[in-house]
Order: structure tokens, then C-alpha cells, then sequence
């Protein structure tokens, strides 16, 4: 744990009608931490980030972001708590129409309202920080899955959010191209920005992370610091979860 | 002068006689087609964009219903003009504004009755065109805090235009084409000026031949000028690398969290 929590969740859950994928999930992002939470395919890891953003609305519970609840927050001020949490997506989701460097500055124009000057200059910064600075004239269907992970992470970066959500980021990158958004990921922690990142990159979680969650079916089944979480596993199924892991 | 005998000399001498009057009629033709598209298309945008409001099922409120019913509305008026003929349309609208003491110019009906009619067809494909834009690009918008509109006017629809282009030149086509049904309420277009052409020597073959080939023109210029607006939207094919000196690069150690704005407006409070 380093600063003040940024997010505080708390009894979260979340159905799909009599399905509930997420039950009573209790955890906090402090400033300067890398969480990362692993899990089998289908324990609820991209619902709980969805409902962090509230692109899933949770069926009860608190999320309090740096001491308010923003699930009593009227659909007006949802967008501003949207800005200071940004969101990287396992199939990037950017912007087909625009350049790499509109998909970056949108944000900027649209909802901080900064000059243009302003944001270009802004995402210019984060493009370079991505290694994509060059690229700033293409359209994303010109460009490498690995190519456009990194847009999509300067993109969220140039709203210089809170906290940075990670979902499987590299998980739709041929494997040639998985390092070069790992590089990227690495320095961005090395430089003290707050994320939380759902992964199965085991590497990455050990070596990068101050905190893991691991989860299953819907549940946080253990979490802790790297060390002990991966070198000392306390529940049963979290061995499991790591043995197979390690088999492949 | 006398009617000659052969076809292609009958053909000369319509377009000398009458050649100005099959222009003149081409002309109206054109001008409604490409006004009523052009507002069918406006009014297809809004509809089918008020169409794919998404509203909260869950959550009561004024909005909601509001929403509701003009979707409801809206549908129906998608529903009527799409389920009947134009040409019937034509005859209640211009006799039904008549009747309720609007007289308003045959010009003006006629666009009013293409434009309804191009406006439920596109309502339609902008509704279909809209829901074929992946919904990650959404996601990603509101991931970044753009609102619906914000998102709707930057990214879903500029690529919904793109993708009912083709659409959009179809409906101009049919326009143009269609147009002659107006023929009934007296809109001196292509097909009535053709007509009444045909009927002063009894030419209906030449005439006819003539009438094609100018309506043919006119669709094929169309579906091309379509095209090339189509290719100039899909931009260039390849992009240049930017050198580093066009790059006006920043320098400078940042730090997360909270770079650019002071905790004052993350909680929404005013700038000191
Ligand atoms: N929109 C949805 N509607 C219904 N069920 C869903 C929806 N999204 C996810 N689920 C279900 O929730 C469970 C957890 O999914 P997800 O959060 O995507 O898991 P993970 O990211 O850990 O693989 C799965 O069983 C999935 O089928
Ligand atoms: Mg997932």
C-alpha cells in the first residue's frame, strides 16, 4: 500500500439476471499501486473493471472513489469520474475514424475542454511516452494490434486519470507483439502511475505488481503482496490456479 | 416543319423542337431528387439517431417516457411512409393539404412528399448503421468520459455516415427515377414533360428513347459523383511518418497522479 486510496469497493456485486458474477467484493487502489488481479477465464475479473467504470452498473454495493460513492451519482457526473478513471481494453477500442493523434486528443477537446494547442502538445507526450509519436498520422486500421494497444494506452494516459484499468491488455496481441505493451505497462509503474490490471501474464504480476487478487467464481479467493501470493499460497485453489500456469 | 420518317431523323427533330422542354423537365426532376435526398437524409439522421437513445428500463423518470413516446412516433412514421406507395402518398398529401385549405405550390409539395418518403428509408439504414459500429468504440468513448452525444457526434455516427453512403446513393437514384410518379398531382418532371412531348406528334417510341437515355445520364452521373465523395471520406490509403522536428516534443519529469488538475477539480469544485 503507498498514498491515500484512490477507490475503496466495497460489498460489490453484480448479476446478469439469476446470474451473479460478482459476490461481495471488498478491495482498495491506494495511489501508486499496481494491482493486478488474475483468475480462470470467466471468475468476473472484466465485470469487476466494467463495474469500476461503470460501463456495468453493480447490483449493490459502494464504490467510493477517493471517499464518495459514486454509485449514488446522478447519469450527469458519472462522465467526469469516467475521465479520472481510465480504461485500456484487451480489443483497444479505438476510434476507427480518427488518426492516432485525434484518437489522443478527443478526450482532451471534448470533456477537460483544454485549447488544442494545449492538448495536442499533451498527447503528443504521452504518444512519444508510448513510442507512437511517429505514428500520429495514422488511422488504427493501418496500424499492428501491438501498435494500436499502445495508442490506446497513450489515449487513456492524455487524460492523465486517477487510476489506469487494464483489461487483458495483451491478451488479443500475437505473442511477437505482447513485449513491446508489457515495455510500456513496466514503465508506466516504474514512473508511479496508479493501475490496476487484469492479466495473465503471471511474469508481469509477480515482477511488476505491489498487490495481486486472485479471484474465482465471482469471489476474491486470496489476495496479497506478489511474494507470498505467488511464492506461498495459502488456498487451495489458488495453487491450482497457479500450477496450471506454470505447466504451460 | 413535318414529322420525318426514319427513327433517327424523328430522334433529331424532337430534340430540336423539344429538346428544351425534356431538359427543362430533367432539370425539375433532378432539382427535387437531390433536394429531397439531401433532407430525407437529414431527417432519416435524426430519427434514426433519436431511434438508438438508449434508455434505462429500469429507472422511471419524465425523460424515459418522453423518449418513449416520440420513439413510439417516430416508428410509426417510418412504418406508414414505408408501407405504402409514394404515388398514393403524393395524392393524400397535395389533396389532403388542399382540403384542409393549404394550398400551398406543387414544387413544394413535391419535395415535402419525397423528403417524408426518403426520410422513413433512411431512418432506417441510419438506425442500421448506427448498430453495425462496433460497441467497444463506445466503451472506449465512455471510458474516456465522453457522454452519448459527445460520442454519438465524434465517432459512432461520422462512421455510420460512411457506412450508408452506398445507401445514401441508392436513395438518390430511386429519387430520381421515382420522382415521376408526381406526375399525378401535375409536377411538370422528366416523365410528364417527356409525355406531353410524345403526345403532340404521337412520337411515343422516339420520345421515350430519348427520356431513357436522359434518365440514364443522370443515374449514372449520380452513382459516380457518390463514388468519388465515398473514396475522398475513406481518406488516404497509406500514412507518412511523422519526422521527430515536426514533433513538438515536450520535456519534463511528470508525476502521477493527478498531473494537469489540482484536487480542487476532482471534486468538481471551482478553480481559485
Ligand atoms: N453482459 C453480460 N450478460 C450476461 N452475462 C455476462 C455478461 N458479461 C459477462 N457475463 C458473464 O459473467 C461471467 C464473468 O465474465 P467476465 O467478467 O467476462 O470474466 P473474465 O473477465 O474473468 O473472464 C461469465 O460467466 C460471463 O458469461
Ligand atoms: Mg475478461
Amino acid at each position: 500500500m503507498n498514498g491515500e486510496a484512490v477507490l475503496e469497493i466495497r460489498h460489490l456485486s453484480k448479476s446478469f439476471g439469476k446470474n451473479e458474477v460478482l459476490k461481495d467484493i471488498n478491495f482498495s487502489v491506494h495511489t501508486g499501486d499496481v494491482t493486478c488481479i488474475i483468475g480462470a477465464s470467466g471468475s468476473g475479473k472484466s465485470t469487476l473493471l466494467r463495474c469500476i467504470n461503470l460501463l456495468e452498473t453493480p447490483t449493490s454495493g459502494e464504490i467510493l472513489h477517493r471517499g464518495e460513492n459514486i454509485l449514488t451519482r446522478t447519469e450527469v457526473s458519472v462522465a467526469p469520474y469516467r475521465a479520472k478513471v481510465g480504461m485500456v481494453f484487451q480489443n483497444f477500442n479505438l476510434f476507427n475514424n480518427m488518426t492516432v493523434l485525434d484518437n489522443c486528443m478527443v478526450g482532451m477537446l471534448k470533456v477537460l475542454k483544454k485549447e488544442r494547442k494545449a492538448a495536442r502538445e499533451t498527447a503528443l507526450y504521452y504518444l512519444g511516452k508510448v513510442g507512437m509519436a511517429p505514428y500520429i498520422n495514422a488511422k488504427p486500421r493501418q496500424l499492428s494490434g501491438g501498435q494500436k494497444q499502445r495508442v490506446a494506452i497513450a489515449r487513456a494516459l492524455a487524460m492523465e486519470p486517477e487510476v489506469l484499468l487494464f483489461d487483458e491488455p495483451t491478451s488479443a496481441l500475437d505473442p511477437q507483439m505482447v513485449g513491446e505493451v508489457l515495455t510500456v505497462m513496466r514503465a508506466l509503474a516504474k514512473e508511479g502511475l496508479t493501475m490496476l490490471v487484469v492479466t495473465h501474464e503471471m511474469a508481469f504480476a509477480r515482477d511488476v505488481s505491489s498487490h495481486v487478487v486472485y479471484m474465482a467464481d465471482g469471489v476474491i479467493c486470496e489476495e496479497g503482496p506478489p511474494q507470498e501470493l505467488f511464492g506461498n499460497p495459502k488456498m487451495q485453489s489458488t495453487k491450482d490456479f497457479l500450477a496450471r500456469f506454470r505447466e504451460q | 416543319m413535318s414529322l420525318p420518317s426514319g427513327f433517327l431523323e424523328r430522334i433529331l427533330f424532337i430534340i430540336q423542337r423539344y429538346g428544351m422542354s425534356i431538359l427543362r423537365g430533367a432539370g425539375s426532376t433532378l432539382l427535387i431528387a437531390v433536394v429531397s435526398t439531401a433532407i430525407g437524409c437529414v431527417i432519416g439522421l435524426l430519427v434514426g439517431t433519436v431511434q438508438t437513445i438508449p434508455v434505462d428500463q429500469k429507472k422511471w423518470s419524465v425523460k424515459r417516457v418522453l423518449i418513449t413516446a416520440i420513439k413510439g412516433i417516430l416508428y410509426a412514421y417510418v412504418e406508414v411512409f414505408r408501407g405504402t406507395p409514394m404515388m398514393v402518398q403524393a395524392m393524400f398529401i397535395y389533396y389532403g393539404l388542399l382540403y384542409a385549405g393549404l394550398d400551398i405550390s406543387i414544387w413544394l409539395a413535391a419535395i415535402i412528399i419525397v423528403s417524408i418518403n426518403t426520410g422513413a428509408y433512411m431512418a432506417e439504414t441510419t438506425r442500421g448503421g448506427i448498430l453495425s459500429i462496433d460497441p467497444g468504440q463506445a466503451e472506449g468513448a465512455k471510458a474516456i468520459g465522453m457522454t452519448h452525444w459527445q460520442t454519438m457526434r465524434s465517432v459512432i455516427l461520422p462512421q455510420a455516415m460512411r457506412n450508408i453512403m452506398p445507401q445514401i446513393g441508392n436513395n438518390l437514384i430511386i429519387n430520381i427515377k421515382d420522382t415521376c410518379v408526381l406526375s399525378v398531382i401535375g409536377v411538370v418532371e422528366l416523365f410528364f414533360a417527356s409525355k406531353s412531348v410524345a403526345g403532340t406528334y404521337y412520337t411515343y417510341f422516339e420520345t421515350f428513347a430519348i427520356t431513357m437515355v436522359v434518365y440514364l445520364i443522370l443515374t449514372v452521373t449520380f452513382s459516380r459523383i457518390l463514388r468519388a465523395v465515398e473514396r475522398k471520406m475513406d481518406g488516404p490509403d497509406s500514412y507518412d511518418l511523422a519526422s521527430t522536428d515536426t514533433l513538438a516534443h515536450t520535456s519534463g519529469l511528470y508525476n502521477y497522479p493527478g498531473r494537469g488538475y489540482t484536487d480542487e477539480d476532482a471534486e468538481g469544485g471551482d478553480r481559485k
